[in-house]
């Protein structure tokens, strides 16, 4: 089977445990206002590529990733379920270790002909990179395009297949940094039992050039990146009201 | 039950082999205490230390203000005791000793060339004694007129035309290491009553290659007695045994010492000191000698007077080798024959000058990286490196397999057994060049002389893989030819008129000789071929028919992608070449090896090298040493040092080097080095991730 691949990066260390061979796949639905990688959403841009060939790509300097594995990401890498169930497979295969970094937008609990697949995925995945773009629905919505409904339910979902999650946070100076909202966030995470770390990411500004060179008008244009120190800041706050909802519940 | 020895600075030793004889790998492994612990002893620097960096920080100052020359001698010609006692602040300094009388003056020594000596003076606005210029231009030769009164027309023409190029024969060769230990283990009295035994045991008709070793052996006999002069001079005697941690410092450092007051070698690097001379802390620490405290005094003395190491140079080899470089390489760590890693509580002392001092460049500390380094020592360089950008890492796994577990690094990548094996430093051949030789049948493309042999050029419009192989194997085979007699001359002339006295003191009587050569411009090579082979080339000629330039019609398979397509030409160059080096007569018996090592040298070399099949225009850079092209790779950093891993090192024992930089970011958050650790908060229920290091992954097994 084939799938629309980006590119791949040999060398991830940003992108899950130890060094990683990372795949980003093309094509996604969400439009995040401060998406760095614009050129990943066309569903049918990028490289016709096979499974096995990614994991002969792997396997060739598999001793650089003893303890790393594959992460899959894109763009929205479940858009392509179908593919990831044969890659995961023949990974497994071969012992290595998996990630997938998602949106979480590919999910709806009535979708039960897809949940299918996913539950056969999750079977098969050693780590989930979830990132929570916003907990004000109305607010992800301006963000992104989407509802965050299916995305928090994705998250209970991960958690109820004990799929070991780590969180993400992009902080937007004036978008995501809403104090509310990150209490909300800490909250919400503090309600799950198989988060493993919390990535707060500071807002970069990298990206513009890929716009300007695609055409697209920037959405956050004027925006200032974000501090090291604003990242910290949020990253308090999502962490006491992790923490406060931990107690609660003992 | 306590041994008894002669000396008081071997109480408490674990005999061994070391007794009997001159053998600090035998000492050390019977006495050494692996650390397998973290830097949390480590102690910050003290008072003195932070006054005499501030001095030598104001003397940096007023040097680059003054135009990157302090003071220097014009008149004193530098030997081991041409000048009396140096200091700081002799109060503060707990390790003594400079190149001259004071610090930030540079020595004269034109044993190397005349010229040179001459020129490094007047280029920095001093001049030389016209006495001395006579004396070394009429009545005493130096090593870089033995060389041109030797070399041939064909070998002059390839030094212009700078197909060989950045060679040896008007500057110090420098690459050779003594072992440093030796003085401070033994005393100089033991050492020269070594050699005393050596000379007698020549054999006894006098062929040429006997006279010769006993004038050597007469030569550092005399250069150890001079180190005795040099350090009496300081007020230690250093005949006998060092006793302490301070006099195993200071003792060592009188031999470093004594070689950069004789030697402006191209690299003059320290060794592989760390784990030896904390055998002498850890008896300190037991005997109550020094405090921790106290000990890191010491190292970070010693490490301030090896950044304070100055030579006196010209713009041009300025040019040459990007900046002022002295190549104080220090090899730290590594793993035993048996398995058992070297890391010992001075290896973190080393590397945390980098914290005490600031970071600088020099001493260039090596770490022999192992996949058998303890975890603790791997996350402290991970660490360092981050903080300070100051750390050389080098694959021990891969080298301890020819050179043992009591190798150094010489330079930035040559690793040689201390005391046992010293390499002929021989620069480097273009290969980017050779192979515009080849198409252009020996004439140079810049110049338009015949510089190669009148093979037939390339006539086509465009160009065929098999026939431009087929003739670049040719002039593949007349260029190592040429080059590796260039280097004979170079050396036998450097071995009679500017020999190394102290340095070879330092070392067995028998020493295996590294004959090394140089390769630039490999990633060039391998991305013409592959154009050449996968894309179609036209020639772009000038009105002499002379191929100039080159018009690349389609995409190739490009070096530093993991594509075994080019990276097997880059296999292929290298094993060739080096056969055909091999072909040849080396001089002193030495071993042929290559290197592919340019860390600085490519942009020079670039500049005086044609445009190049691959779509290199005339004059821009080569990719430093084994380094794809820039922006060439485009797989991430694991694809392109998987193209590099792929190089023969059997073919290049000498050393493959791959320049890698990252933004601190990509590697991790922070100062937290490890993406596994990302907030783990036992308390509040976060399980601790399996926290993964980073550069474990890094750790390719040899293929």
């Amino acid at each position: 089977m084939n799938a629309y691949i980006h590119s791949t990066e040999s060398f991830g260390a940003v992108d899950g445990p130890g060094v990683r061979f990372v795949i980003f796949f093309q094509g996604c639905p969400m439009r995040c206002q401060y998406c760095h990688n614009p050129d990943t959403w066309n569903m049918q841009g990028g490289d016709v590529r096979d499974a096995a060939s990614l994991i002969e790509e792997y396997e060739h300097n598999r001793p650089f990733y003893k303890n790393g594995g594959i992460t899959v990401t894109g763009g929205e890498p479940l858009l392509q379920i179908d593919f990831l169930l044969e890659l995961f497979r023949l990974a497994k295969e071969k012992d290595i270790h998996t990630c997938i970094d998602t949106s979480g937008v590919t999910y709806h609990p009535g979708d039960s002909a897809y949940n299918r697949k996913l539950d056969e995925l999750m079977t098969m995945t050693d780590l989930v990179m979830l990132d929570i773009k916003h907990m004000d629905p109305a607010a992800h919505k301006k963000l992104t395009g989407h509802d965050n409904e299916g995305i928090l339910a994705f998250a209970r979902y991960l958690d109820e297949k004990q799929i070991p999650i780590w969180i993400r946070h992009v902080v937007v100076p004036g978008v995501t940094d809403d104090e509310d909202a990150l209490f909300r966030l800490g909250w919400f995470i503090g309600g799950l039992s198989h988060v493993k770390a919390l990535d707060v990411l500071p807002y970069h500004v990298m990206g513009v050039a890929k716009y300007k060179e695609l055409g697209i008008p920037y959405p956050l244009d004027g925006v200032k990146p974000a501090t090291k120190e604003q990242a910290a800041h949020a990253k308090q706050i999502i962490l006491n009201a992790y923490r406060q909802a931990r107690q609660e519940q003992k | 039950m306590q041994k008894q020895y002669p000396y008081e600075g071997w109480r408490g030793f674990e005999g061994g082999t070391w007794v009997r004889e001159i053998n600090i790998r035998s000492f050390i492994r019977h006495n050494y205490t692996p650390y397998d612990g973290d830097e949390a002893f480590l102690e910050g620097p003290t008072q003195d230390t932070l006054d005499l960096w501030a001095q030598v920080m104001d003397l940096t100052r007023q040097e680059r203000e003054a135009g990157g020359v302090l003071d220097m001698d014009t008149k004193i010609i530098s030997t081991i005791t041409s000048h009396g006692p140096g200091y700081l602040n002799k109060d503060k300094e707990k390790i003594v000793g400079f190149q001259t009388d004071k610090p930030f003056k540079r020595a004269m020594m034109p044993y190397g060339g005349i010229r040179m000596a001459e020129k490094a003076c007047a280029d920095n606005g001093y001049t030389i004694d016209p006495q001395v210029k006579e004396f070394f231009t009429v009545h005493r030769k130096t090593h870089n007129a033995g060389v041109f009164d030797a070399y041939t027309p064909e070998m002059r023409a390839c030094r212009s035309s700078h197909i060989i190029t950045g060679l040896p024969d008007a500057y110090g060769r420098g690459r050779i290491i003594g072992d440093y230990r030796r003085v401070a283990l033994y005393g100089v009295d033991r050492l020269i009553e070594d050699k005393q035994e050596q000379k007698i045991r020549t054999r006894s008709a006098m062929y040429s290659d006997v006279i010769r070793d006993r004038e050597e052996l007469s030569e550092q006999i005399r250069a150890l007695e001079d180190l005795k002069k040099m350090a009496a001079s300081y007020g230690y005697d250093i005949s006998k045994p060092a006793t302490n941690t301070k006099e195993a410092i200071q003792w060592l450092y009188f031999g470093y010492l004594a070689a950069v007051k004789e030697q402006n070698g191209a690299a003059m690097s320290l060794g592989r000191t760390s784990t030896f001379l904390d055998i002498y802390a850890e008896r300190d620490l037991k005997e109550g000698t020094f405090t921790e405290r106290e000990l890191q005094e010491l190292v970070d003395h010693f490490i301030m007077k090896l950044r304070l190491i100055k030579f006196a140079r010209t713009p041009e080899y300025n040019a040459l080798f990007s900046g002022d470089p002295q190549w104080v390489t220090e090899s730290i760590g590594g793993v035993g024959i048996c398995g058992r890693h070297f890391v010992t509580k001075m290896s973190y002392r080393y590397l945390h000058t980098l914290h005490n001092l600031g970071p600088a460049p020099e001493p260039n500390l090596t770490v022999l990286w192992s996949v058998n380094l303890p975890e603790n020592f791997k996350r402290f360089c991970a660490k360092t490196s981050i903080e300070t950008s100051s750390v050389q890492y080098e694959n021990d796994d891969l080298m301890r397999f020819t050179h043992g577990d009591d190798y150094a690094i010489a330079c930035c990548v040559s690793s040689m057994r201390i005391g046992k094996e010293m390499q002929f430093f021989g620069a480097r051949a273009n290969l980017a060049k050779c192979l515009l030789y080849a198409i252009n049948g020996g004439v140079d493309e810049i110049s338009g002389k015949q510089v190669g042999p009148q093979y037939r050029p390339i006539t086509s419009e465009y160009l065929d893989y098999d026939e431009v192989m087929a003739r670049y194997d040719d002039m593949m085979r007349w260029l190592a030819g040429v080059y590796v007699n260039t280097l004979n001359i170079i050396h036998y002339m450097h071995d009679k008129y500017c020999y190394e006295k102290i340095q070879m003191a330092l070392h067995d009587k028998k020493v295996t000789r590294w004959f090394a050569t140089g390769i630039a411009g490999l990633s060039v090579v391998a991305d013409s071929l592959s154009a050449i082979k996968y894309a179609k080339v036209k020639v772009i000629r000038d009105e002499k028919g002379l191929a100039v330039d080159y018009e690349v019609e389609g995409d190739f398979p490009k070096y530093g992608n993991d594509d075994d397509r080019v990276d097997d030409i880059a296999y292929d160059i290298v094993h060739r070449f080096m056969e055909h080096v091999r072909k040849n007569h080396t001089y002193r018996d030495s071993i042929p090896t290559t290197s592919i090592l340019t860390i600085t040298s490519n942009v020079v070399y670039g500049k005086n090298t044609g445009s190049t099949p691959d779509g290199r225009k005339r004059g821009e850079a080569f990719a430093p040493g084994a380094n794809p092209m820039h922006r060439r790779d485009t797989h991430g950093a694991v694809a392109s040092m998987a193209s590099v891993a792929k190089l023969p090192f059997i073919d290049a024992q000498d050393g493959i080097s791959n320049t890698f930089s990252i933004i601190p970011g990509a590697l991790g958050k922070d100062t937290q080095v490890f993406v596994g650790d990302i907030d783990v908060d036992i308390d509040c229920g976060m399980g601790a991730c399996n926290a993964p290091t980073l550069f474990e992954g890094l750790d390719d097994d040899d293929e």
